[in-house]
């Protein structure tokens, strides 16, 4: 518990956003604040109405249980409930809930009197998930082009979509967002075991200091990105990971409705050789 | 230093951004078809203004004027009416005007006749045509499950062009090395055939002719072919490459035909793939015996690289669309091409053996 009176030393008043001193308090260990209340409410409240639509649903089967966008017939309306309503109320649960997370890390971190490079980041794969639930519905016309809430189904959805464009492998943005998803792999990789080899020197070694860490990568490959850096290039690795997804997706449809192979044709037919 | 950086940055991402665009197509003009259940992601994505491109060429010609009912029959008036005997003459001249129409319009008569003596049979494009009309008659009167009752008249294919636009030969590609290196599957290449993608892509030769045409149904379960199980992935990449030529030939994807959360599975696909399957079975009937057999009477230059016959495949009829000519009916007014009689006065088995034993095992698969 020692490290718990440890941690109260930083827990200090003001920062928040809404709600001025009314929800400026902690339980246990967690900061609740206004945006603490709403994650808990939406959060709540969406899962609960999943388990609602599982119920109504044919299957308890957790793989199985789906709770599917509406016909692409209702548009951009309302659909009734039973018939892709419920998925349209626990997107709104869940934008409400991921949005009002990132706001209570924005509110924590004006406490502290830190950056705002945590909120921004999440902020990022929010943009992901409302990319695909929103933005390219809206741009499609019909919400029912949203993926549905289940563990299998959402797969299928995956798979159908992508077989929409026959190929899916040549969606450029596609491209670049596996190859930063591997390359956020491979530094988090090569970061995590140079920090966890300068931690673990040879018994009755002193820990090594950065000076080594960046010897080790000039040794290596000539060149080390720093202390610092390493973290900014990691979150940008990370954040154009989610980035490109979000682009894949949403070029898929609205800006391109023919197989993904084809798109690459303006490279056939460059000047300088068609 | 530090602007430097940042113009030259930002430099780079606009034009970044530039390239990506010009690639694009405006989000504009959409319009969606769901094609299974809601949530599932089975839908066509079109946009209007490509959908009207794709058709700003296309013109359904007016149907010509009926034939008089009465009449002597052509074949006792005219020399070397093989197929076409049966109809009047008033209906087999309205036919030999459509069919000049649809096929021939600048060419004129002579495409297929010498000038002065009709009933020569020198001009090859004449034993052809008289295939054709058989072939015709064989579609539209055996492969109603792949038809309907819309059927086919040669306009279907030709389109006004003494060729059809989309025709296919055997494609052995560039000439390869030996041994491991013989073939390359159609790797490093942007096939036509297959929608500039990196897959085999001579579909056409395997899958379309032959006696035992390569199986398309093939579900591969391991990366090599063990146990009681065949196939591997390069099965598969063939597959794949004839389904993208099926798609691109009917303005689809491959939700059409498939839920791809189990492609083989027949119960959860839509039923526009027993429609394909028929389809299949009919390019393969119609090319090993119609238009493979016609080689002989082709000149040289109708010929592909390996001296092979023009064949058919999916494009050919369907030029891009889901339903030929955008659905328009024009057999109706062609019952003449029903009337169409089988040399030597026999209808010829056209469903071969093949086609009855892949039926019965469409049954059972």
């Amino acid at each position: 518990m020692s490290m718990l009176s440890f941690e109260k030393r930083y827990r200090v008043r003001g920062g928040t956003l809404i709600g001025g001193d009314l929800f400026d308090f902690w339980v246990g260990p967690f900061y609740v604040g206004f945006f603490g209340v709403l994650t808990a409410f939406f959060a709540l409240l969406g899962t609960l109405l999943i388990v609602w639509g599982a119920a109504m649903g044919p299957t308890w089967n957790i793989w199985q249980i789906s709770i599917n966008p509406p016909d692409l017939s209702y548009g951009l309306g309302f659909a009734p409930l039973t018939e892709g309503g419920l998925w349209q109320m626990i997107t709104i649960c869940a934008l409400g809930a991921f949005i009002s997370w990132a706001l209570r890390q924005a509110e924590i971190a004006r406490k502290l009197g830190m950056g705002l490079h945590i909120p921004i980041a999440f902020s990022v794969a929010v943009f992901a998930y409302f990319t695909l639930v929103v933005i390219r519905p809206v741009l499609l016309g019909a919400w029912g082009h949203g993926f549905p809430y289940g563990i299998m189904s959402h797969l299928d959805w995956v798979s159908n979509t992508g077989y929409q464009f026959l190929h899916f492998h040549y969606n450029p943005a596609h491209m670049l967002a596996i190859a930063f998803f591997f390359t956020t792999a491979l530094a988090l990789s090569l970061h995590g075991g140079l920090i966890l080899s300068a931690t673990n020197p040879k018994k009755g070694e002193p820990v090594k200091t950065p000076e080594y860490e960046d010897t080790f990568f000039r040794d290596v490959v000539g060149y080390s990105i720093g202390a610092l850096g390493i973290h900014r290039l990691g979150l940008f690795l990370a954040l154009s990971a989610a980035f490109w997804s979000a682009v894949c997706i949403v070029i898929s449809g609205p800006f391109w409705t023919q197989s993904w192979p084809e798109w690459w044709n303006w490279w056939l037919d460059l000047p300088i050789w068609a | 230093m530090k602007t430097m950086t940042r113009k030259t940055t930002t430099v780079a991402a606009l034009a970044g951004a530039a390239l990506l665009m010009t690639g694009c197509e405006l989000p504009i003009g959409i319009e969606t078809e769901q094609t299974g259940y809601r949530g599932l992601g089975m839908e066509q994505v079109t946009k209007r203004h490509l959908e009207a491109m794709k058709r700003s060429g296309m013109e359904i010609p007016d149907p010509e004027r009926p034939a008089a009912a009465a009449g002597p029959r052509a074949g006792d008036i005219y020399e070397n009416v093989k197929v076409l005997g049966d109809l009047n003459i008033s209906e087999f001249n309205r036919l030999m005007n459509a069919i000049t129409a649809w096929v021939a319009p600048e060419e004129g008569c002579n495409y297929c006749h010498t000038p002065g003596n009709f009933a020569d049979e020198d001009v090859y494009t004449k034993i052809v045509s008289r295939r054709m009309l058989e072939m015709t008659y064989t579609i539209n009167n055996e492969w109603t499950a792949h038809v309907g009752e819309t059927g086919v008249t040669c306009y279907t294919c030709h389109m006004g062009n003494p060729v059809p636009e989309n025709i296919w030969y055997e494609d052995p590609g560039f000439k390869q090395a030996g041994g491991f290196a013989a073939s390359r599957m159609g790797q490093n290449l942007a096939g036509t055939n297959v929608a500039s993608a990196s897959l085999p892509n001579d579909v056409f030769t395997p899958f379309l002719q032959g006696d035992e045409p390569k199986n398309i149904r093939v579900t591969p379960r391991t990366s090599l072919p063990m146990g009681d199980n065949p196939y591997n992935l390069v099965d598969a990449e063939w597959v794949h490459g004839l389904m993208i030529h099926f798609s691109k030939a009917l303005g689809a994807n491959c939700t059409t035909c498939h839920n791809t959360n189990n492609f083989p599975e027949w119960q959860t696909s839509p039923p526009q793939r027993v429609t394909a399957w028929h389809g299949i079975e009919m390019v393969r009937a119609l090319n090993n015996q119609y238009l493979n057999p016609l080689q002989p009477e082709y000149p040289d230059y109708r010929l592909g690289p390996t001296g092979d016959a023009p064949k058919t495949n999916c494009a050919t009829c369907h030029n891009g669309f889901q339903l030929p000519l955008d659905r328009a009916q024009m057999l109706k007014d062609y019952p003449e091409l029903n009337r169409v009689n089988r040399r030597g006065g026999q209808p010829e088995a056209t469903t071969s053996a093949a086609a009855d034993d892949v039926e019965a095992e469409a049954v059972e698969g």
